[in-house]
């Protein structure tokens, strides 16, 4: 009745090889193509080495009107715009003005990846059952998995720095903006695309006309989740030497620093806040269409 | 607009639709008779259209009328593919829709036919103006050019004024105007339109069917006409249709419908409807013996005008005549008030 109590497991000595196999494969796939990943990632590097050079040479008075346009563009309201402002001089004032510039940069820099790359998987999702039947396990992984499991692979494959940092961020972050590319090109009303369908249009032209117009909404709400889970993985990404706010978090906990600690997180929530408030304010401008409603 | 004048014809032959996930295994067993109940509940397959024939003439409006899951919206969606057909034959002009391939169907779509939806089914997130060009722009014509024609219809449906508007600003009335704008820029030579004015109130639909009445006029394009509502079947079909279970069980001018149902779910419906305004003269004539007495009336006059005319002025007796005046029959005023208060059964219509 042994095997009724403790749990039959594998054979240690088997399970250590099975995992010295995997380990060794995965160090030879590394060995061989680790090279071969750093140059096609050498595009990636570049534009996120000159974004962080933009946020943190620049003069600050220029980076927070820079800050605050973008902000009024995209809201068109005084409040969030002037939030922005407030916020950035409020983090500058306690000296975490280059951290958070750099936190910023990578946040930018992965969201702009996760859109370019999740976007279309999105659609592709949302126009094949076949396909939505594949990813949809792979983006479950993706979202459960612990998130410093990713830094493993990342490092050994590409060592530490910047780039793995990116790489491991963007995973991360990415399926919400497939996930909702999907919901929303599924949700387009099946009338509207049959009347598009009905005046003879092409597959290109229902999707710029219709599906990709009427999916906005849901598709900005995927880029600002999005965003927020890119933030969220700047801390832990620290850890392989991504610079910004997360390191001196990171810090702060190893030497049980408080201040630091709280500094720094309310640093990194205030950026979320900016963010979330005038992305969210984008995609309601987006819908106004849909406001005035005849009565 | 003068290559309209005569229309492009459509006929649909033996068309016969199966829903289900394997509909080609049944349709020969259909074709020899299979019923639609015993369809469903051995085979899990549902017979949405059963040996459809119906010619539709160039240049006139063809009313599909039915109930609900009658098959009608079904119908329709075959004359433009926008659903394939199980097996048959849907011959546009001299085409078979059904044999075209993706990008000769399109084109067909873009050219030969435009559609009026039930629910509008317009883009919410463009104006008035931007979803009235919307198939000319699909066609890619110069925006200049889609401009101006889509102009021209938004004033023709008497929406001058609300070229920026979103449709969610506009009551449902106006913004199937937007849809009967939208189908006319297109210029197509059919016009499809599915169940287009149930979605509007009484008042409204009236309105909209004497605006449908009026462009016909000048249009002139074969307009097929799918509605739930004889009163609108009456009004606005040159020849109508009636579909019940995926089947025609009857087809013909209106008066041929309102004079013979064919059987007794046709006459239920006509028993309501005021026969003074839908039968004409032409329909209760007798050939003419002698000399025509009485005054002339003018082929084509409904009954009630016409019994107007003759108790006004007294004659027990009048006799048609053509637009030219020539004589096409007599007319006996006891005659006339017959057929328009006998409630026809279709047996005594028979009989």
């Amino acid at each position: 009745m042994d095997w009724f109590t403790k749990f039959p497991a594998m054979d240690t000595d088997k399970l250590t090889a099975l995992k010295k196999a995997i380990d060794l494969g995965f160090r030879n796939f590394t060995r061989a193509y680790g090279d071969t990943f750093e140059t096609i990632l050498f595009p990636v590097q570049w534009f996120m080495f000159r974004v962080e050079q933009l946020l943190t040479t620049s003069p600050w008075p220029l980076v927070i009107l820079a800050f605050a346009v973008i902000a009024w563009l995209a809201s068109r309201n005084w409040k969030i715009t002037i939030g922005v402002v407030l916020t950035l001089l409020l983090i500058g004032y306690f000296d975490m003005w280059l951290d958070t510039m750099k936190t910023v940069a990578m946040t930018v820099v992965a969201t702009i990846m996760a859109i370019i790359l999740g976007i279309p998987i999105g659609i592709l999702m949302g126009r094949s059952n076949r396909i939505q039947a594949v990813l949809n396990p792979i983006l479950d992984v993706m979202q459960t998995m612990p998130s410093f499991v990713y830094l493993i692979p990342v490092v050994m494959l590409l060592g530490i720095g910047r780039v793995p940092g990116l790489i491991a961020v963007m995973v991360y972050a990415i399926p919400p903006i497939i996930r909702l590319t999907n919901l929303g090109i599924r949700l387009v009303d099946k009338d509207v695309l049959e009347a598009a369908d009905a005046f003879g249009s092409s597959n290109w032209q229902r999707l710029k006309n219709v599906q990709m117009p009427l999916a906005l909404p849901t598709i900005m709400a995927g880029v600002n989740q999005t965003i927020m889970m890119a933030l969220a993985m700047v801390v832990v990404a620290s850890m392989i030497g991504v610079q910004g706010l997360g390191l001196p978090v990171l810090k702060a906990i190893a030497n049980q620093y408080f201040t630091l600690g709280v500094f720094n997180g309310l640093a990194i929530v205030g950026i979320a806040i900016i963010f979330d408030r005038t992305s969210q304010a984008y995609g309601k401008r987006l819908q106004k269409h849909l406001e005035v409603v005849h009565g | 607009m003068a290559e309209h004048l005569t229309g492009i014809g459509i006929s649909i032959r033996n068309l016969y639709k199966i829903f289900g996930s394997n509909p080609d295994s049944y349709i020969d067993a259909v074709k020899a008779g299979m019923t639609k109940a015993e369809l469903n509940e051995k085979h899990n397959h549902v017979l949405g259209l059963k040996d459809i024939n119906i010619d539709m003439p160039g240049g006139g409006i063809q009313v599909v009328m039915g109930l609900s899951g009658s098959g009608k919206s079904t119908l329709i969606r075959h004359i433009n593919r926008l659903i394939d057909p199980t097996a048959g034959e849907v011959i546009v002009g001299d085409e078979d829709v059904v044999k075209m391939n993706e990008a000769q169907l399109r084109e067909f779509r873009r050219h030969k036919t435009a559609m009026v939806f039930q629910k509008f089914a317009l883009l919410p997130h463009r104006t008035v103006l931007e979803n009235t060009v919307y198939g000319l722009e699909i066609q890619g014509l110069p925006r200049e050019e889609q401009e101006k024609q889509a102009r021209r219809w938004i004033s023709r449906v008497g929406l001058d004024g609300f070229e920026s508007n979103y449709p969610n600003q506009l009551s449902g009335g106006m913004q199937q105007r937007v849809g009967l704008a939208r189908a006319l820029t297109n210029d197509a030579p059919i016009l499809l339109m599915d169940e287009a004015f149930s979605a509007l109130d009484p008042l409204i639909r009236m309105d909209m069917q004497t605006v449908l009445l009026d462009l016909q006029k000048e249009i002139r394009k074969t307009v097929v006409f799918i509605t739930h509502d004889l009163d609108e079947a009456l009004r606005l079909g040159d020849r109508i249709a009636i579909l019940r279970d995926g089947e025609v069980v009857q087809q013909g001018t209106k008066q041929e419908i309102v004079l013979r149902p064919a059987d007794e779910y046709i006459s239920s419906f006509v028993r309501e409807v005021n026969r003074g305004r839908v039968i004409s003269v032409d329909m209760v004539m007798a050939p003419l013996t002698g000399e025509p007495k009485g005054m002339p009336i003018v082929s084509g006059t409904v009954l009630e005008i016409a019994a107007k005319k003759m108790t006004d002025s007294n004659v027990p007796e009048a006799h048609v005549t053509d637009s030219s005046g020539a004589v096409l029959g007599k007319l006996a005023i006891n005659e006339v008030i017959s057929a328009m208060v006998t409630p026809v059964d279709h047996d005594s219509a028979a009989a």
